[in-house]
């Protein structure tokens, strides 16, 4: 009796390390190590895997003059402004009509909304390579039967016509995704705020900026930080619709994907360790204002 | 007539919605049935009679598609079960018991996923490399074995499990693993479900990890391997398209049969905040 009660003290207090253990020691190797280790890569030159060189903050200073990688930075910010103000706005009206108490059939556009997202970024940029092409492309063949657009339109090798593409492409993909978000914090707004404000006269539009709109901005908080997170991490789109560059006078050349060509193409690690870290630092400080401004940081959430 | 009015107008606009959420995947199939010779003369299906299966036989025959298959399954697969078990026992330790060690390790863990990931590819390629990973699955696989939004999950689901439950499987004599794989893992079947669906996806379409990784073709998933295809295939882009098809029908499979979890698991973590 008494061994097997020192038994169990014994399990019960080693127990809970023997059950982290697999997630901490991998999470520690290739989660923790690689993070500190980039750090350190940042100020190299590299050569592939096996050869590199000190070079102090020479890796950002020559980032900071490379013309390259400022297209990228400006391609990417363009993409996350406009798929995050183009989107979240259609997310949220899709959003709305299906909130609507008597709507029938509410599961089923649900369903068809979100459907592109099943799909997956690298077969969506598949499908939509051959809808953008010139002459028996989706796209061309329905503006030219609408609105008479000519047949030839070359969105993916037109460098002007790049961005739109792309910012299409992912507004069909996201716009359900976001729409589930809203649904669900639409849902969740009490009821009796509502009948409060209509027993008060408040009208439709009333209700909609008093009740609603303080009832989702925690659940718009966090949708727009996602988004924008997401989108500033923008890769296999361009990678694929682009064959695998950055497109016509590099118009679809993005942050990652430049960070791949230089880490990966051309073999400079260190190079490529100091683009991640811009990008995750422009990443942190953009997340952190978009929540002082909206508020939500003053509560802790 | 005009009382009905805004309700014509309300299902008028989510009905084209609906279609243009839907066409290019109407598209999509009907491209995949075609023809060589009917490719560009309709634009969507031909007539019954032309439906053709051309581009799956040249998919089967011409390149190793069913290869690409079975590989994206056997990596997805792997990495979808080792996630599981370690992010569910790891999420288990987290919720139910105190140790010294666990406020550290959340508070590590919730500070990583902040960083984007594109962070570790450099040091990730270096030690892969140095390991003899390279152009092997354990390149894929061993690195990606844990989902800190797994654990965290697994945690926040298994916080409802009562003590007292527990409590009386330890006095029936269970031993410490058998309260996670007896009470814990059952009584969270619907998150297990919806994480198998997350991180399927999320595996299934990974791209930019394989493509540092693998080089032989025969190694290749199937986003590596759609991507070759990509710049061989321009002109005959049914053959793509069969191929995008077949790509997308295992998710599209597993996402009904775990459509109601997968809901409640996107949005659990949103609403309580």
């Amino acid at each position: 009796m008494i061994r097997s009660f020192r038994i169990y003290r014994f399990q019960h207090k080693y127990a809970p390390y023997l059950f982290v253990a697999p997630f901490a020691v991998t999470f520690a190797v290739f989660g923790l190590y690689p993070l500190i280790k980039s750090l350190v890569l940042a100020f190299y030159i590299t050569a592939g895997p096996t050869s590199s060189r000190f070079v102090g903050w020479g890796n950002f200073r020559v980032l900071l003059a490379d013309p390259d990688f400022h297209k990228a930075v400006w391609n990417t910010a363009v993409f996350a402004f406009f798929s995050v103000f183009l989107q979240l706005p259609l997310s949220l009206g899709l959003a709305l009509l299906l909130n609507r108490k008597a709507l029938r059939g509410r599961n089923f556009f649900r369903l068809v909304f979100f459907s592109p997202n099943l799909v997956g970024s690298v077969f969506v940029a598949v499908l939509f390579t051959v809808i953008f092409m010139p002459k028996f492309g989706l796209l061309n063949q329905v503006l030219h039967g609408l609105v008479g657009l000519p047949l030839d339109t070359k969105w993916l090798s037109n460098p002007s016509l790049v961005m739109p593409a792309l910012v299409g492409t992912s507004l069909w993909m996201y716009v359900g995704f976001n729409m589930i978000y809203f649904l669900a914090a639409l849902q969740a707004v009490d009821k009796e705020l509502y009948e409060a404000a209509m027993v008060d006269g408040a009208n439709r539009f009333q209700q909609f900026l008093h009740v609603t709109v303080p009832g989702i901005k925690p659940v718009a908080v966090f949708v727009v930080v996602l988004s924008t997170i997401g989108s500033f991490q923008l890769f296999e789109l361009p990678f694929l619709m682009l064959g695998n560059t950055g497109g016509p006078n590099n118009a679809g050349l993005t942050i990652v994907m430049y960070l791949y060509q230089n880490g990966f193409v051309t073999g400079d690690l260190g190079y490529a360790s100091a683009i991640a870290w811009s990008l995750a630092l422009g990443v942190l400080i953009l997340s952190l204002a978009q929540m002082r401004l909206t508020g939500a940081w003053k509560r802790g959430d | 007539m005009v009382r009905y009015l805004p309700r014509i107008l309300l299902y008028g606009a989510l009905s084209l919605c609906a279609v243009v959420m839907l066409t290019p995947l109407v598209w999509l199939l009907a491209a995949s049935l075609k023809g060589p010779d009917d490719l560009f003369h309709y634009l969507f299906f031909p007539p019954p009679s032309h439906l053709s299966l051309h581009n799956f036989r040249q998919l089967f025959i011409e390149i190793p598609f069913i290869r690409f298959l079975m590989n994206s399954f056997f990596v997805t697969g792997t990495t979808v079960m080792v996630q599981l078990f370690f992010a569910s026992l790891g999420g288990f330790a987290l919720a139910k018991y105190e140790f010294r060690a666990k406020r550290p390790i959340m508070i590590l863990m919730l500070a990583t996923m902040m960083i984007p990931g594109q962070v570790m590819l450099a040091p990730l390629y270096e030690m892969i490399y140095r390991m003899g990973f390279m152009d092997s699955y354990l390149g894929l696989i061993v690195p990606g074995a844990v989902s800190v939004f797994g654990m965290f999950l697994f945690r926040q689901s298994m916080l409802q499990i009562p003590d007292d439950l527990l409590q009386a499987g330890r006095i029936d004599g269970c031993s410490e693993f058998g309260l996670y794989w007896n009470i814990a893992l059952p009584v969270s079947r619907p998150m297990i479900g919806a994480f198998c669906l997350i991180s399927f996806m999320g595996n299934w379409n990974s791209f930019l990890w394989p493509q540092i990784i693998l080089h032989t073709r025969e190694l290749f998933t199937l986003p590596i391997g759609l991507n070759q295809m990509v710049g061989l295939y321009h002109q005959e882009y049914g053959v793509l398209m069969a191929g995008t098809l077949l790509s997308i029908l295992p998710v599209v499979i597993l996402f009904f049969v775990l459509q109601k979890e997968f809901i409640s698991g996107l949005t659990a973590g949103a609403i309580k905040g």
